[in-house]
């Protein structure tokens, strides 16, 4: 079984309580938009990190993308706010 | 000459310019971000990606060398716990001319702001605390370098 791991970073991290997990991997077509979906289900906590897409950002095996991407064969998806550094 | 650094340890610019004016160069220029005091901040708290911040900021220092002709890069960001007036980011740049160096050093410090995954968090005398929101102003400062 192919798997995915996740990680969450800034208040993302803190609404859902962990840095990260490990998900089945729901399959090259699915987006990171519907594997949010699939983890709104979990709990209050994802449902909250989750509740504004547009506060949203990821990135693929450390490449940043759009939400509508394909996960592909990608092993790694982080998600969290916009970056703020600098 | 390429160095970049992500640390906890406090960063000296002076012993950052250094390796920077030897390089043959007639200019080199630097950035330094300070924590910003005031309003009641007392702590400043850094997060970031670490399998992908060092990569990122190699993809952004690479973009700097195609579009100038550089003959070094120094950029250190600092991540962890910090207070007012510490320093948290370190920019430097040498080219033979003052335009280059210049230039490239804002570019840098513009696109280290809005495309690398670095998170604040901001924490109040009053025990009030929340992560900082990013800026369209820095959106708006990055894409200047677009055109």
């Amino acid at each position: 079984m192919a798997t995915l791991d996740i990680l969450y970073f800034a208040w993302v991290r803190e609404a859902i309580g962990r840095d990260g997990e490990t998900v089945e991997h729901p399959g090259a077509q699915a987006t990171v938009s519907d594997l949010i979906d699939s983890l709104r289900a979990r709990g209050p906590g994802y449902a909250e990190a989750f509740a504004d897409r547009s506060r949203l950002r990821a990135a693929l095996d450390h490449a940043f993308v759009p939400l509508e991407t394909p996960l592909g064969e990608a092993h790694e998806l982080a998600l969290f706010p916009p970056v703020t550094g600098g | 000459m390429i160095h970049i650094r992500i640390a906890e340890a406090p960063l000296d610019p002076g012993a950052l310019l250094e390796p920077l004016e030897r390089l043959g160069g007639g200019a080199v220029a630097s950035f330094t971000g300070i924590v910003r005091g005031g309003g009641g901040l007392v702590s400043l708290r850094l997060d970031h990606y670490p399998a992908m911040t060092e990569r990122r900021i190699v993809g952004i220092v690479e973009e700097a060398r195609a579009r100038w002709p550089l003959l070094g890069v120094t950029v250190v960001h600092r991540v962890g716990d910090l207070q007012p007036e510490d320093r948290i980011v370190f920019v430097g740049t040498a080219s033979t001319h003052r335009a280059a160096a210049l230039e490239s050093c804002a570019f840098l410090i513009d696109w280290l702001k809005t495309s690398a995954p670095f998170w604040k968090k901001e924490s109040f005398l009053d025990g009030r605390s929340h992560w900082v929101e990013a800026r369209a102003e820095d959106d708006a400062a990055r894409d200047r370098w677009k055109a």
